[in-house]
């Protein structure tokens, strides 16, 4: 792991449609607009307080993405003691775009469907960008 | 008026494959469907992030943890932070017994995917009844 790597981490959210769309964006990134450019880890790996998954965040420049202002991603990387370089918030997201009203959780309806594309179109930047840091 | 007690049903977040992705799925299949009003989660990085609410959880409802993989994440956390898990699911278990390969893709799941996660979902809902059956609900 170099301290290069670009690690993308969304939360877990399972309880509303925001921690699905930060969620999809976040593979739509790392498996198809910046395959092999980014990764990402399972947030529960550090959770249960996993030694690798730990050496990898403080090894990585993160970006958080959350679904809800309680903010687990963000806040549990910090608590693992990796490096935030850019934090995405869903809501932040939704207020962007208030015509767009995802509601199914399991699958993405329509407007959740555009807002993780919104969203991972944000990320796939801020990857750009942090690459042209290096 | 006699009082139901709902039971847990916790996924691991399971971004680094689409055993993850299953898990999760299975998850709100039963919260949604086949054991819908009877069931309730919590996002599992909540028990780091959150209060002594969240904690509380596993102390509250008996809980099924659902998982992607052997590292069994949601079991040990919510054993590490809240209480004893009531079962533990292993999709990547069940998959092989049934013969199923993994998904292809984690972000979307293929017709017969979801056919496949639909039957973790009646395992989970069968652990959650035989739950039930232990508390006499």
């Amino acid at each position: 792991m170099s301290e290069d790597t670009i690690l993308i981490i969304p939360c877990s959210g399972i309880g509303k449609p925001f921690g699905t769309i930060g969620r999809d964006a976040t593979f739509r990134v790392v498996d198809e607009l910046r395959r092999g450019r980014a990764e990402t880890n399972c947030l529960s790996l550090l959770v249960m307080g996993d030694e690798e998954a730990t050496r990898q965040i403080r090894g990585s420049r993160c970006i958080a993405v959350d679904g809800c202002p309680l903010e687990c991603a963000r806040k549990n990387i910090e608590i693992a003691g990796g490096r935030i370089t850019a934090h995405f918030r869903v809501m932040d997201l939704l207020r962007e775009n208030r015509g767009l009203r995802p509601r199914q959780v399991t699958f993405l309806d329509e407007d959740g469907e555009r807002l993780a594309e919104l969203l991972a179109q944000e990320i796939a930047v801020k990857v750009d960008e942090l690459e042209g840091q290096r | 008026m006699r009082i139901r007690p709902k039971i847990g049903v916790v996924s691991c977040s399971g971004e680094c494959c689409g055993l993850g992705t299953v898990s999760r799925i299975a998850t709100r299949m039963v919260l949604e469907d086949l054991k819908a009003g009877e069931t309730v989660t919590i996002c599992l990085p909540l028990f780091l992030a959150g209060d002594s609410g969240e904690r509380r959880f596993a102390r509250e409802f008996p809980t099924v943890a659902v998982e992607g993989c052997s590292k069994l994440c949601a079991t040990k956390a919510i054993e590490k932070y809240s209480g004893r898990t009531a079962a533990t699911m292993d999709v990547e278990e069940l998959l092989e017994g049934w013969g199923a390969d993994p998904p292809r893709s984690r972000r979307v799941l293929t017709a017969e995917e979801i056919v496949t996660a639909r039957r973790v979902a009646e395992e989970v809902a069968r652990a959650v009844g035989e739950i039930q059956g232990d508390l006499h609900v």
